[in-house]
This record gives structure tokens, C-alpha cells and sequence, in this order.
């Protein structure tokens, strides 16, 4: 078969290349000619800081996996090896441990951008769900990387997690000793939690960021507005008037941005490495000993809210099985947004006051929850664990008829400033 | 099915000869038997995959029932075997412990044991199958210490109305013969009663469930 010769008039190498492989096709459709409007905020910076995090946890974790040992035996000892003889070692290690929260940090902020200007709404929902199961996965990775360094709030918080299948009726406690591979959490569990961890979720993390961005790339990106850029385009050239190539408008955008965060990054992990106790939790530099029960179990705090939605639950028929569906609820229900919210209009710029409302105050009860499930028990944090519960699922219910009850602003033809 | 397209009839592939018709049915068929036989075949990888989750051989012998033969043991002596990694106590309860769990009623934090903490069958008056054996893991449910076993009373140090029971040395939490926990200790709830049964009148196989009597 001929080569067909190339429609960009590319010559030499790149020429080469471009007539086997569409490099500068590739080139121009995700990052040269990719037409982002060009009203982006402040809020648009965590989708590629989410990108930079994965690719730090990548690179952290790979130099992490040739030092680690996953059993039983060897785990906690191999952590501290990585910590004191390794040179850099501690500094890979904490890389990768601060990593997991920034990466949670803006995946949340990244999400709710996208609560609050609509993106999940006509024609992006398959961005939305993607998005979702790259939080549902990456919620899965963190688990499992919490549990190798085989501390004791590692094994703890396994035992608890893990148990959680154990509410299941009838094959509950069968499905636990399949999880485990073992009757208690052990070394079985750590060997195969580590496969999970630096194989298989990770294969399928990237896998679902490059499902995101394809999808991203068909429709085009959102903005501020939540106004179709399509809509006015140059005559001649096609090009919307609103838009301006990705590279390099945003790249250099977003490169103020990665410095930003950059700063942040390094001066936690070079200054506050554990956070407070947050980022890498007291008990957890105290091997793992299944005899001795830490005084309380917290989770990581990126999952407070869930676990604050789990303890919130009343157990019914002496089983714990609701509150297990209400904290996968909570993560399910994101899934539906897209055909959840009926409001016509997508940016909360042009929402009536109460839908303003009610959204700046679910950003509130999910930082109230997140905090209560760190927190241990009480009969108050438990009855405020149950309103922030109820307004969780209110305010996605909510969106279905919310929009009847207030009059919107109108929305312009283009972006604005 | 992209054949569908091109009429009722449907067209054959790039290669055949022009107007020789497509038998669709037939086409639909080894279609559906290629798939099928495909699912199952499928069916059967899996299944190897999924079973080599299981407890290997190794985990199964380390977490196997442990017998213990208590022909031998006194009224009132307690014996210590381990399971699971685990200390298990068996305590041969005199008429007197057994009546003291009445005596101490009142000062237990969980009396008709509602949490659960032993398996349906344990769940009475004296949390046993046999009100004369007492069977439980012997692990403080606070921080995980072995507590001690002090049957000796009175013992003022201990507790006022101390009628016998456990004593665990690291935070103070105490514990009645049949594992109850007293009130306002650091122990949040009762000692665990693992799965047993008894095999014939002086074995006790400590990890098995007993068969519905």
C-alpha cells in the first residue's frame, strides 16, 4: 500500500514519522488546536495539577516499589529502611504519601468546579462519569497504598474496610476470607493489596484519565459561563471566537498554576512530611500487631465523609449492611448528577440564589463531614454526622425541582471577561 | 450487521461474488454458538483466577480448629491454648461462679450480652453452650492485653462486689466468669466468645461452629 502523503506537509523526520504515526495530527488536535475558551478561572487549574500529582505518584511509586518488601514480615521494616538508609529515601517516600492527599485535595476541588459550572451537564456527561470512576478507583489505589507500610492504623483500617463486606447477608463472612486470602487480615492480604496498588488500579487509572480527556477533547471544555463557544465561529478559519488554543495559552496558564502549587507541595513535604498526624497518622509508625487494638480508628482524612456517613447510619435488623449502602451510596450517587440536575441553566453564575445557596453550603457539610469522621464518636458529632448525612443526598434530590423555585439570570450569547 | 444496511437481503463481504446472497439466519446463528461457546470458555479462565483467592493451603492449616481435651481439667481451673494467633481460655465454672454472674448483674455494662460478641448460640445468661464451660478469647477488647484471671474474692482492690473474674493489667478494665465487661472501664465491650463445639463429653474443637442441635 502507498503511503498517503501527509495533509500537514511535514518534511523530513517529523515528515517521516507523520506518514506512519499521526504525531503532529495528534499534536494539533490535544494541544495546539485544541480551542479552550478563553475565560478559564482560578477554578480551571486542578484538572492538569490532578494530571501532575498522577504523574508524580507514577514516577514517586515506582522508585518506592524497588525498595518495598510486601509481606507481613518484611513491610514495616522494608518502610523504615526506605526512611533511614535509602539516600533520598524519605524524601521519595513522602513524595508519594503527601502525593495521595494533594491528589484527593484537588480532585475535590476539581469536581466541584465542575458541580458548580454545570461540565457534567449536555454534552459532557461521559466526562462526568469517567471522572467518577477515576475517583472511585483512585479512591480503591489510596486504600490499598494505605495498607503497605503495614502500620498499625494500616492494619486496622484494613480490618475495618475489609469487614465491611462482612455485611453482606448470607455469603458476607465467606467473601471477607476470599478478600483476605487469610481468616484475619495478613500477609496474603498486604502481598495481594499490593498487586492491586502498583499494577492493576494504576493500569487502569490512566486508562480511564485517557478515556477523560478523549471525551474532553470530542466535545470541548466547559467555562465559566457555561456557554457553548461553538456557537460563534471565526467564518473563515472556524475557529471559535471564544476559544484560544491550548498551547500555549493554558499551558502557560497552567504552568503559574503547577508553580503555585509546587511551592506548596515541597514546603509540606519538607517541613510537614506526616502533616499533623493528617497526612501520615501517629499510630501508623507502630507496626502492625493484630493482638492490640488502637484507642480509635480513623480513616485517611480524604475518606472522613464517607466513613462520618458510615458511623451515621443506625444499624437495622442488628446488621451494619445500611450504613455500608449509604457510604457507597454517597459515592454512587455522584455517577447520576448529570441526569439528576434538571436546571436549564449550567453556571451557577446565572442560578437563582437558592441553588447558590444550597451548593456553597454542600461544599460546607462535606468539609463538616470529612471532619466528624476523623473525630471519635459523640452522641453531637454523631447527630451532626446525620443532618450533613441527609443534606448530602438532600441537595443532589434537590437538583431535580430546586430550579422551579427561584427565577435565573439570563445567560449571554458569549463569554464575558 | 453492517450488512443490515445494505438491504433486506443484505450484500456478502468484499470478495464474494456480486448478488450471491448472505443466509442472515444462519450468519445469526454461529454468531450467537461462537459467542456462547466463547463465554463459557471464558467462564472456566475465570474461575481458577478467582479460586486462587482463596486461603492457600498454608493459611487454612495456621487458621484450623484447635481441639483441646479437657478431661483433666479441675472445678475452677482455667486452661490456655492459643488459636489463631490468639490466647483461648476454657474455665471450668464451679456452681458458685456460675451463680455469681447473677451477683454481678448490676454492675456489667452489657448483661444480656446485645453485642455481638459470641456466636448465637453463646448468646445466654452465661454466655456457654454448657453453663459449666466457659469458653473465649482471652484479649482485652480495649487495647488487646491478656488480662489476668483472679477467681480469688473478696478482692477490695479490685472491685467491692468482686465475685471472681479478670483483670486486665494495662488500663484496669474488668471483667466478669463469663467475660462481661463491668461498667465505666476503658473496655468498651465484652470479651470475644469464638465459634466452638464440644466433640463427645471432654473435647472442645475451638474454630467450629456447633451444628444446630
Amino acid at each position: 500500500m502507498a503511503i498517503v502523503p501527509n495533509p500537514y506537509k511535514t518534511t523530513g523526520v517529523l515528515g517521516w514519522i507523520d506518514d506512519r504515526f499521526p504525531l503532529t495530527k495528534l499534536y494539533r488536535d490535544h494541544l495546539s488546536q485544541y480551542y479552550a475558551p478563553k475565560n478559564f478561572n482560578f477554578w480551571y487549574y486542578f484538572g492538569s495539577l490532578a494530571l501532575l500529582v498522577l504523574v508524580n505518584q507514577l514516577i514517586s511509586g515506582i522508585l518506592l516499589a524497588m525498595h518495598y518488601k510486601p509481606s507481613a514480615a518484611e513491610a514495616f521494616g522494608s518502610v523504615e529502611y526506605i526512611m533511614r538508609d535509602v539516600p533520598w529515601g524519605n524524601i521519595i517516600r513522602y513524595m508519594h504519601s503527601t502525593g495521595a492527599s494533594a491528589f484527593f485535595i484537588v480532585v475535590y476541588l476539581h469536581m466541584y468546579r465542575g458541580l458548580i459550572y454545570g461540565s457534567y451537564k449536555k454534552p459532557r456527561e461521559l466526562i462526568w462519569v469517567f471522572g467518577c470512576l477515576i475517583f472511585l478507583v483512585l479512591m480503591a489505589e489510596a486504600f490499598c497504598g494505605y495498607v503497605l507500610p503495614w502500620g498499625q492504623m494500616s492494619y486496622w483500617g484494613a480490618q475495618v474496610i475489609i469487614s465491611l463486606f462482612g455485611t453482606i447477608p448470607f455469603i458476607g463472612p465467606d467473601i471477607v476470607t476470599w478478600v483476605q486470602g487469610d481468616y484475619i487480615p495478613a500477609d496474603a492480604t498486604l502481598n495481594r493489596l499490593f498487586s492491586l496498588h502498583v499494577v492493576a488500579l494504576p493500569f487502569v487509572l490512566v486508562g480511564l484519565v485517557v478515556a477523560h480527556l478523549i471525551a474532553l477533547h470530542e466535545v470541548g471544555s466547559n467555562n465559566p459561563d457555561g456557554v457553548d463557544i461553538k456557537k460563534f465561529k471565526d467564518p473563515e478559519t472556524h475557529i471559535p471566537l471564544d476559544g484560544i488554543g491550548f498551547h500555549p495559552y493554558y499551558t502557560v496558564k497552567d504552568l503559574v498554576g503547577v508553580s503555585v502549587f509546587l511551592i506548596i507541595f515541597v514546603g509540606v513535604i519538607c517541613f510537614a512530611p506526616d502533616g499533623g498526624g493528617y497526612l501520615l497518622e501517629k499510630p501508623n509508625f507502630q507496626e502492625a500487631n493484630p493482638l492490640v487494638t488502637p484507642p480509635h480508628i480513623t480513616p485517611a482524612w480524604y475518606f472522613g465523609a464517607f466513613y462520618a456517613m458510615l458511623r451515621a447510619t443506625p444499624s437495622m435488623f442488628s446488621s451494619a449492611l445500611p450504613g455500608v449502602i449509604v457510604m457507597f451510596g454517597a459515592v454512587l450517587i455522584l455517577f447520576t448528577l448529570p441526569w439528576l440536575d434538571r436546571n436549564p441553566v449550567k453556571s451557577i453564575r446565572y442560578k437563582g440564589n437558592l441553588t447558590k445557596a444550597l451548593t456553597l453550603l454542600f461544599a460546607i457539610d462535606f468539609v463538616m463531614l470529612n471532619y466528624l469522621g476523623m473525630q471519635p464518636p459523640s452522641e453531637l458529632y454523631t447527630l451532626l454526622s446525620r443532618i450533613g448525612s441527609v443534606y448530602y443526598f438532600g441537595f443532589f434530590v434537590s437538583l431535580l425541582f430546586i430550579h422551579n423555585f427561584e427565577t435565573a439570570k439570563p445567560v449571554p450569547e458569549r463569554v464575558t471577561e | 450487521m453492517q450488512n443490515a444496511a445494505a438491504g433486506p437481503k443484505g450484500i456478502g463481504p468484499e470478495g464474494a461474488s456480486p448478488g450471491s446472497e448472505v443466509d442472515q439466519g444462519r450468519r445469526r446463528f454461529l454468531t450467537l454458538a461462537t459467542s456462547g461457546v466463547g463465554a463459557v470458555g471464558a467462564g472456566f479462565v475465570v474461575w481458577p483466577f478467582l479460586a486462587s483467592l482463596k486461603p492457600s493451603e498454608r493459611a487454612k492449616a495456621l487458621g484450623a480448629p484447635v481441639k483441646a481435651d479437657i478431661a483433666g481439667l479441675e472445678d475452677g481451673q482455667m486452661l490456655t491454648l492459643a488459636w489463631r494467633g490468639k490466647p483461648v481460655w476454657i474455665i471450668k465454672r464451679t456452681p458458685a461462679m456460675i451463680e455469681s454472674l447473677t451477683k454481678v448483674k448490676a454492675e456489667v455494662a452489657d448483661p444480656e450480652s446485645s453485642v455481638q460478641q459470641q456466636p448465637e448460640y453463646a448468646k445466654n445468661e452465661t454466655r456457654s453452650i454448657k453453663p459449666g464451660i466457659m469458653v473465649m478469647v482471652g484479649s482485652c477488647t480495649h487495647l488487646g492485653c491478656s488480662p489476668t484471671f483472679r477467681p480469688d474474692y473478696p478482692a477490695p482492690e479490685i472491685a467491692p462486689n468482686w465475685q471472681g473474674g479478670f483483670y486486665c493489667p494495662c488500663h484496669g478494665s474488668k471483667f466478669d466468669l463469663a467475660g462481661r465487661v463491668y461498667k465505666g472501664v476503658p473496655a468498651p465491650i465484652n470479651l470475644l466468645v469464638p465459634p466452638y463445639r464440644f466433640d463427645g463429653d471432654t473435647n472442645i474443637v475451638i474454630g467450629e461452629d456447633q451444628v444446630a442441635a
